[in-house]
């Protein structure tokens, strides 16, 4: 997978001025950056929501910007994506949401797919949740449940939006093994979007920082720790202030404060 | 600069209305188009049929009921000032087949069954359900949005006529057992007077009035802003746009069929 000079822009608002990032098949592969710099757009244009207004995003060989629908159903069948809330279908239980893709993509007899359905359920954990309908689950048992659901069709790409945000440290353990897991014993790519500066740390076999559009640092997790460019400093700090401004841009406060009130 | 935005102002709305209506145009292209993958999943359409028609059956029985029941007292009234009683069961049976069921049930259908649609489909992309399924290559034109329409223009003839058959009895009963009419003479007279006709006129409307409803009701749905304010305001629409546009087509249909 592999972008190259990336624009895109939404309205009047530039969110990409040439990004450039290459995915090694079998890595993970992690895109950073604070809220805002378009790390879910980014993954938009990987899956093919949208496309990019110049340069390439080729996908398993293929410039995704080119491909019909058809051909885009046809290649997002080749990855999973697991999304920030889960995105479960709140009118189907565990089960038949893990069965879903398999379903409408396969005929399978309804014991072979209850087995699959079992396995998979039990990679993440959750096989004693099978009957449980969405509502009932935690925010880390439905993300678990979409993991299950995005590899049920054995994706060659699995591609994770924020997996870890909103989680409790048990849970953010358990999705930081999973996702390490399934990478090695599926032998899956995955690109893992975040801004959890330790999680992807401790997983990413190669990290991009974005920042105002552009890639500002790549490298291994320890090397971005290493980094003395200041907006890679202040990410991997969380400084407040820096490059990134603690102030959203404003008028002067003087100005502001002393100006006629206007009803 | 007001001025001009004076002049603009009403003109704007009325490239808002035509823009709208051919938006739900194209959307009913669309939507047609996923009809016919979708109706080789009887299943899916099956329990869509239920959710809209069977969940919406209490109501749309209650209400044929007492519709019914207010129609056998009024017509009574006012047939007994022309001395044509023996008439009530002609009255009533017709204007519930013509007028109605089919109104009324749509006006209903709207307010029960197009509702909860348009949230459902609302909240679905609000959450992110739609998303994931194209994400897993499953196009939910043909999975979410043609299953519910489809089942929504298969619920709205079946509940009217449910609708209607409620209606006559409740007119039968005021009529009979509470003004006094001989029983024999209403069915007779009914009999008599009412043709295929007049049936399929009001199956006609109906089915009319499923495409339209269930239509909308998708419609605002799929296009819902994904958010709480947006889905409401979906869902609000989706009422007043159902029942102004069943009252238009209605008279169209009751025009076209004179």
């Amino acid at each position: 997978m592999d972008l190259q000079g990336v624009h895109y822009s939404l309205g009047s608002r530039r969110i990409f001025a040439g990004v450039d990032i290459r995915v090694e098949r079998g890595s993970i592969t992690a895109v950073m950056g604070p809220s805002g710099t378009g790390k879910t757009t980014l993954l938009r244009l990987i899956t093919g929501q949208i496309r990019a207004d110049a340069g390439e995003v080729r996908v398993f060989g293929r410039d995704v910007g080119t491909l019909s629908t058809a051909e885009l159903y046809a290649m997002r069948r080749r990855m999973g994506m697991l999304f920030q809330n889960g995105a479960l279908l709140t009118d189907l239980d565990v089960f038949e949401n893990v069965a879903f893709p398999v379903r409408e993509h396969h005929r399978l007899p309804e014991d072979v797919l209850r087995r699959l359905v079992l396995m998979k359920l039990h990679a993440v954990g959750l096989r004693g949740a099978a009957r449980l309908q969405p509502a009932e689950l935690s925010g880390g048992m439905a993300r678990r449940v979409a993991l299950a659901r995005a590899i049920v069709m054995d994706p060659e790409v699995l591609i994770y939006d924020e997996p870890f945000v909103g989680l409790d440290p048990i849970s953010m353990g358990v999705v930081v093994r999973l996702i390490r897991e399934l990478n090695d014993a599926l032998g899956i790519t995955s690109i893992v979007v975040s801004h959890d500066v330790p999680e992807v740390g401790s997983i990413a076999d190669r990290a991009y920082l974005l920042a105002e559009g552009r890639v500002v640092a790549a490298g291994s997790a320890a090397e971005l720790r290493e980094s003395t460019v200041p907006a890679v400093r202040q990410f991997m700090e969380g400084a407040p202030d820096g490059p990134v401004p603690f102030h959203y841009p404003a008028a002067p406060y003087p100005d502001e404060l002393l100006a006629e009130v206007t009803p | 600069m007001s001025a001009s935005r004076g002049v603009l102002a009403p003109l704007q709305s009325v490239f808002t209305v035509l823009a709208r209506i051919g938006s739900v145009a194209l959307f009913l292209l669309r939507v047609l188009a996923a009809c016919g993958p979708a109706l080789a999943r009887p299943r899916l359409i099956a329990h869509q049929v239920y959710n809209s028609g069977g969940r919406s059956l209490i109501i749309i029985m209650l209400c044929g009921l007492f519709v019914g029941m207010a129609l056998g007292l009024q017509g009574y009234n006012l047939l007994a000032r022309f001395g044509s009683q023996s008439a009530l069961g002609v009255a009533a049976t017709l204007g519930l087949l013509k007028e109605l069921g089919p109104v009324i049930t749509a006006l209903l259908f709207a307010g029960r069954a197009g509702t909860s649609l348009t949230s459902e489909i609302g909240l679905m992309r609000a959450t992110d359900q739609l998303t994931a399924m194209q994400m897993m290559a499953v196009d939910p034109m043909r999975r979410v949005v043609a299953p519910r329409f489809l089942g929504g223009v298969i619920a709205m003839p079946l509940l009217a006529s449910i609708f209607n058959v409620l209606g006559i009895f409740g007119a039968q009963f005021v009529g009979v057992y509470v003004m006094g009419v001989d029983r024999g003479t209403f069915w007779s007279q009914t009999q008599g007077a009412v043709d295929l006709r007049d049936v399929t006129d009001g199956l006609i409307k109906s089915f009319s009035f499923g495409v339209a409803c269930s239509l909308l009701a998708v419609y605002e749905g799929f296009h819902a802003k994904p958010t709480a304010e947006g889905v409401g305001l979906a869902t609000t629409r989706t009422v007043v746009a159902s029942s102004v546009l069943t009252l238009i087509i209605n008279y169209m249909l009751t025009a076209a069929f004179l």
